[in-house]
């Protein structure tokens, strides 16, 4: 079987696994209900309220933020770049006649994604730094969360090492990944960088639902974070809560 | 004084080197088999505790989204790891936030996730944060879920709102329901479900220090204010922590809500039957102990035929109170409206104040610089007004009312970010004192820094465990045990009942003045 083949059949799996991974996590979490109410106060009175509450959370890391800002800068580096980068690389999936192709190929996102690598080594680098030197984060920590910056910085540095040392056939590249998109299976390009760099992009698909990269998804259904300060206001009665409430009617 | 070292208190709260073990020996007394079954527990470790547990783990994770989550999210980032009053006065690792859920999250990951299913088989659970469960697991939870006050300021400061304290709480659900509890606040449940109140206080002895309360304020002031029990037909029924009917400082309180009561010309009762705001069910994470607890003041309600509820000054009752009794013991149709249900005794005095229905004499509370602290069921659990961040202004505009000195402690212990008092989430118990004093010393250093930069002479309190623990933890660090006030203490203070000797104001000229 040649690598094409066996890269091929990897990403289908490792997105199998990633897809469905999650899907059941976020069915499991959207399922299990919230019988209390537990936002961490104080909280937004309101719906839109929770929104703003929400985003703040997502997209500039707040509470980490107000937490410490060693972690905020290095944290928040590193997920801006990966959002830089993956901008960048839409390239490979969207088709050249696609009414996005003109907005993936703009001079600004290409050379953003392309420069986001040294945010985000830079980030990654200082995450991995305070792991090792700072004795709280050493004593929480477990090989896995050593590794998984690791794998992180393993992607972004064999990725780098393609825009600026050594590049690889980004038109061969594309044919085989539209080709996956199309199950129709091209040639993969053969040098080494490249087939590190997507080996370890395999290998984050499939750790991801298992793993806290799960954090992802979670961060939006935590009741402290999404749930509106209502209260007294609204009655709020999880299913399981409401089975007990039998015993009350005749109590009364 | 102690058999432990009191640490020394710095000018401001210095995030110290972790050092393992200091507080592995720090468990609470157990709870009895008496305790444990009046609340629907084993008596005693059940055969197969471990799969009991796993069952209990997998139970509340099909109940508790936050339980689920929040055992998912963590990323070990670390931003935790500095803000638990336990772990900063002890300086045990286990006492970090991250780490406390750990003890639970290892057996999660290692029994309910593929990776820990995976590297256990092959004998390498630690690889992915995982550990196989043992006796000395289920050793270290009692002790180290019984160092948490479930004060959720690590929430505050998680990017992803994990809150410990749900890690907590669902533990001490897990272990009573295998049998191992703690014995003081399973002992002051069955107490509060069985007599209806957290000091087994039966009727006729609460009708009697009611009466003695009346004849003392009567007294002092030559004005009759009343103390009412079990009135029926009355409009409001007060429930409060029952530490307020004996304890130091709370009782100045209760006279406090009562002299508001009386210039508000309201009708109001307390009720025998719920005798107790307190309601220790949340703190064992039960929520079936809790609702049982919250149905007694639905049931006083309706049996004394009251229009509104209104809570005395107590953290975590007001917790519950605020954020779960429409929940637990709702919906609420019968009561009026108009108010909000339930309603905070600040709340209640605010809005007087707010309508100039009350007159103080502020000079009264001259002889001290006062400090607020926030309690942490409060300022991270709850709302007061109709505005978020109410809980934070309205006692702080109550205690400004009635005094002229007010300064705040540093910012980043205050409001959201306030260090809780070191004694609640059942941790108020002598077989804790401690942890109970370490875990006190960044609030200690708090107020030390107003106490000599700011003159300030005593610290007030809306909460009974957080009065309670202050007055056994001040004398440790070398203040009065008296330095920790109620609010409503500063209110009946300088509140001017109407007849009394201090009225020298006519009811005309004070219309007058009231623009």
């Amino acid at each position: 079987m040649s690598a094409s083949v066996v890269y091929a059949l990897a990403f289908y799996a490792a997105s199998a696994i990633l897809f469905f991974g999650i899907v059941r996590k976020i069915v499991q979490y959207a399922k299990t209900p919230a019988p209390l109410k537990i936002p961490t106060m104080p909280a937004p009175v309101t719906q839109g309220g929770v929104v703003v509450r929400m985003a703040s959370e997502v997209v500039l890391f707040n509470s980490l933020f107000k937490s410490n800002k060693w972690i905020w800068i290095f944290g928040w580096m590193f997920h801006l770049s990966l959002l830089l980068a993956f901008f960048r690389h839409l390239r490979y999936v969207v088709s050249p006649d696609s009414i996005f192709m003109p907005l993936v190929s703009l001079e600004i996102v290409q050379s953003f994604g392309r420069y986001a690598g040294f945010a985000m080594l830079i980030g990654l680098t200082g995450l991995l730094a305070r792991r090792i030197f700072v004795d709280r984060v050493r004593y929480i920590s477990s090989p896995s969360d050593y590794l998984m910056l690791l794998l992180i910085l393993g992607i972004a540095g064999t990725g780098m090492a393609m825009s600026f040392v050594s590049h690889t056939d980004i038109v061969m590249l594309k044919e085989f990944v539209l080709g996956l998109l199309y199950f129709n299976i091209q040639p993969l390009p053969t040098d080494t960088v490249l087939l590190v760099h997507l080996a370890l992009v395999i290998v984050l698909m499939v750790i991801f639902p298992v793993s806290k990269l799960l954090h992802a998804p979670g961060v939006f259904f935590s009741p402290t974070r999404n749930q509106v300060d209502n209260a007294r206001e609204k009655r709020h009665l999880a299913p399981w809560a409401a089975e007990l409430e039998a015993d009350r009617k005749a109590g009364e | 004084m102690a058999d432990f070292d009191i640490p020394e208190l710095q000018e401001y709260t210095v995030v110290p080197k972790l050092k393992e073990g200091t507080m592995s020996h720090s468990s609470p007394f157990v709870s009895k088999e008496k305790f444990q079954s009046a609340l629907g527990y084993p008596g005693e470790l059940v055969e197969n505790w471990e799969d009991k547990l796993l069952e209990k783990m997998d139970d509340l994770r099909g109940r508790y989204r936050s339980f689920q989550v929040f055992l998912d999210s963590c990323v070990k980032c670390g931003a935790c790891t500095d803000k638990c009053h336990y772990y900063l006065g002890t300086k045990d690792p286990k006492n970090m936030p991250v780490a406390r859920q750990d003890l639970l999250r290892k057996i999660y990951r290692r029994y309910r996730t593929f990776a820990g299913k995976f590297f256990g088989a092959l004998g390498m659970p630690g690889f992915v944060g995982a550990a196989d469960l043992n006796k000395e697991v289920l050793d270290d939870w009692y002790s180290y879920f019984h160092q948490c006050s479930q004060c959720r300021r690590c929430s505050v400061f998680c990017p992803y709102g994990i809150d410990t304290a749900e890690i907590s709480m669902a533990a001490r659900e897990i272990m009573d329901s295998i049998g191992v509890g703690q014995k003081y606040c399973n002992e002051i449940i069955m107490k509060a479900k069985t007599i209806g109140n957290n000091l087994g206080l039966p009727e006729p002895a609460l009708a009697d220090t009611l009466e003695g309360l009346e004849e003392e304020v009567e007294d002092d002031t030559g004005v009759a204010v009343k103390f009412p029990l079990d009135q029926k037909g009355a409009d409001i029924l007060l429930v409060t922590p029952s530490a307020d009917f004996f304890a130091e400082p709370h009782v100045d309180g209760l006279i406090g809500y009562a002299k508001v009561f009386h210039e508000a010309g309201v009708s109001w009762t307390m009720s025998s039957y719920a005798s107790e705001a307190a309601n220790f069910g949340m703190f064992i994470g039960s929520y079936e102990n809790m609702r049982t607890l919250s149905l007694r003041i639905r049931k006083a309600a309706l049996e004394l035929g009251v229009k509104r509820i209104v809570f005395g000054e107590c953290g975590h009752a007001w917790r519950v109170a605020y954020s779960f009794l429409n929940t637990l013991a709702g919906p609420w149709d019968f009561l009026d409206q108009n108010y909000p249900i339930p309603q905070h005794i600040c709340e209640f005095t605010y809005d007087l104040i707010q309508k100039d229905k009350l007159k103080f004499d502020k000079s009264e509370n001259d002889h001290m610089t006062l400090t607020f602290h926030d309690s942490c069921n409060v300022a991270r659990a709850s709302r007061m007004g109709d505005k978020p961040g109410g809980q934070l202004d309205i006692p702080r505009a109550v205690i400004k009312a009635v005094c002229n000195n007010f300064v705040d402690m540093p910012p980043e212990t205050i409001g959201e970010s306030t260090y809780c008092c070191g004694g609640g989430g059942g941790l108020l118990t002598d077989d804790l004192m401690e942890l109970r004093v370490k875990g006190a010393q960044p609030r200690m250093e708090a107020y030390k820094s107003v106490v000599e930069n700011h003159g300030v002479t005593n610290i007030a309190a809306i909460c009974a465990i957080c009065k309670s623990q202050f007055t056994k933890v001040l004398p440790y660090y070398k203040f009065g045990m008296t330095d920790i006030v109620s609010v409503h203490q500063l209110v009946s203070e300088a509140i001017i009942l109407t007849g009394s000797e201090d009225d020298v104001d006519s009811d005309d000229s004070n219309e007058n003045e009231s623009e």
